[in-house]
């Protein structure tokens, strides 16, 4: 039975009065062509005004996460990407060189099996794994269970390493801090343009396997630009998991972005 | 296809106002999707026929109204459309824009009986 919200039960958390039957009409004085036309005569029933974001509920679990990390001075970040990009090595890398100067916990999700867990398990920080099934994504309400069982401490990082997909996990806010989308040098140069939605969602991008560029056609600097095209904003880290070049300045940016939510909590 | 968990989340908009609003069934279901959003509007039709089976929202004729992918651009501080993701602002060439409406995904209103 869940504790958290009584979940199979259909109900949201703290369900707000969504009163929204507005009895104003709707007037958004926006000057252009809207497309569309307000106020449609109802054909036999009535109209009730809604006017509310599909992924409310998911926005309403992922303010309660982001709450219990502030709570907690957690750090937690959602790593996204796709599938063999090499987050799980980076991740186990990231813990090894962190741990002991923070308390770190994983969130791990996969439609199927724990394997990925088990490789963070056996670095010895708490892991939760979550298995989506036929889901393409963790959403906040998945993130909020695996808090359940998984210790927080505080001043900690939490890593969430998503499902590997570059496109349904850019949609959903799971209450983390930052997205940080891993594209690897085997990958094309050109996917932050081919999947736009993940890199304007995620702060950073990490280039992982730059040891492999030697061998490889693809254009660093070409896919920088790319990612600048769709998000100016973003953050770039060249690094390769397996040689360790780079990892010192993701591990800065861990420690820079920590700093930011001690302060803010 | 994360339009199926989109479409419950319809279905769960719908549930939540069933719980204020005295109403047996809802006949149309219009929902406002801009063309920046993370959503394919087909697959999101498709996956709501499913997900509403059982519930007040089976059978519903749902109603998408597309619009615009309304940025603001930060080069030209005004308000521009464009189609996609790095695409530049028509009107100055910058890339540094802002989602301005054009990623939107609501639900405007529904008709119940």
């Amino acid at each position: 039975m869940c504790t958290v919200c009584g979940c199979g039960a259909g109900t949201s958390p703290h369900s707000h009065d969504h009163e929204h039957e507005h009895e104003h009409d709707h007037d958004h004085g926006h000057g252009h062509d809207h497309h569309h036309h307000h106020d449609p005569a109802p054909e036999q029933g009535r109209l009730l005004r809604i006017e509310q974001d599909i992924l409310s509920e998911n926005n309403r679990w992922a303010a309660l996460n982001r709450k219990t990390f502030s709570d907690h001075a957690t750090l937690a970040l959602n790593l996204v990407s796709s599938p063999g990009s090499g987050k799980t090595t980076l991740l186990v890398k990231t813990i090894e060189m962190l741990k002991g100067k923070a308390p770190l916990s994983v969130i791990e999700g996969d439609q199927q099996t724990a394997l990925d867990a088990m490789r963070i398990e056996a670095t010895g920080i708490p892991v939760h794994q979550v298995n989506t099934g036929k889901g393409c994504h963790l959403d906040a309400h998945m993130v909020r269970h695996a808090l359940e069982t998984l210790p927080m401490q505080q001043g900690g990082v939490l890593f969430i390493e998503n499902v590997g997909n570059l496109v349904c996990p850019a949609g959903f806010d799971l209450g983390e801090a930052a997205k940080v989308a891993v594209l690897s040098v085997t990958e094309g140069e050109d996917k932050p343009l081919k999947y736009p939605d993940m890199f304007r969602a995620a702060s950073l991008m990490i280039l992982n396997k730059i040891d492999l560029l030697p061998h490889l056609d693809f254009d660093i600097e070409k896919s920088i630009a790319y990612a600048r095209k769709v998000h100016p904003g973003i953050g770039v880290i060249k690094l390769s998991a397996r040689s360790g070049e780079g990892m010192a300045a993701w591990l800065a940016w861990i420690e820079a972005q920590a700093a930011l939510q001690r302060a803010a909590g | 296809m994360h339009e199926m968990s989109l479409a419950d989340g319809v279905v769960k908009l719908i549930e939540d106002q069933a719980a204020h609003n005295d109403f047996q069934r809802v006949l149309v279901v219009r929902l406002e999707i801009g063309q920046l959003a993370h959503v394919d509007a087909d697959a999101l039709a498709f996956c709501f026929e499913a997900v509403a089976k059982g519930s007040k929202a089976e059978g519903a004729r749902l109603v998408i109204e597309r619009k615009p992918g309304l940025v603001w651009c930060f080069g030209c501080s005004t308000q521009v459309a464009i189609k996609a993701w790095g695409e530049p602002c028509p009107t100055c060439g910058s890339f540094d824009l802002k989602d301005d409406g054009g990623q939107d995904m609501r639900v405007l209103d529904l008709e119940v009986e």
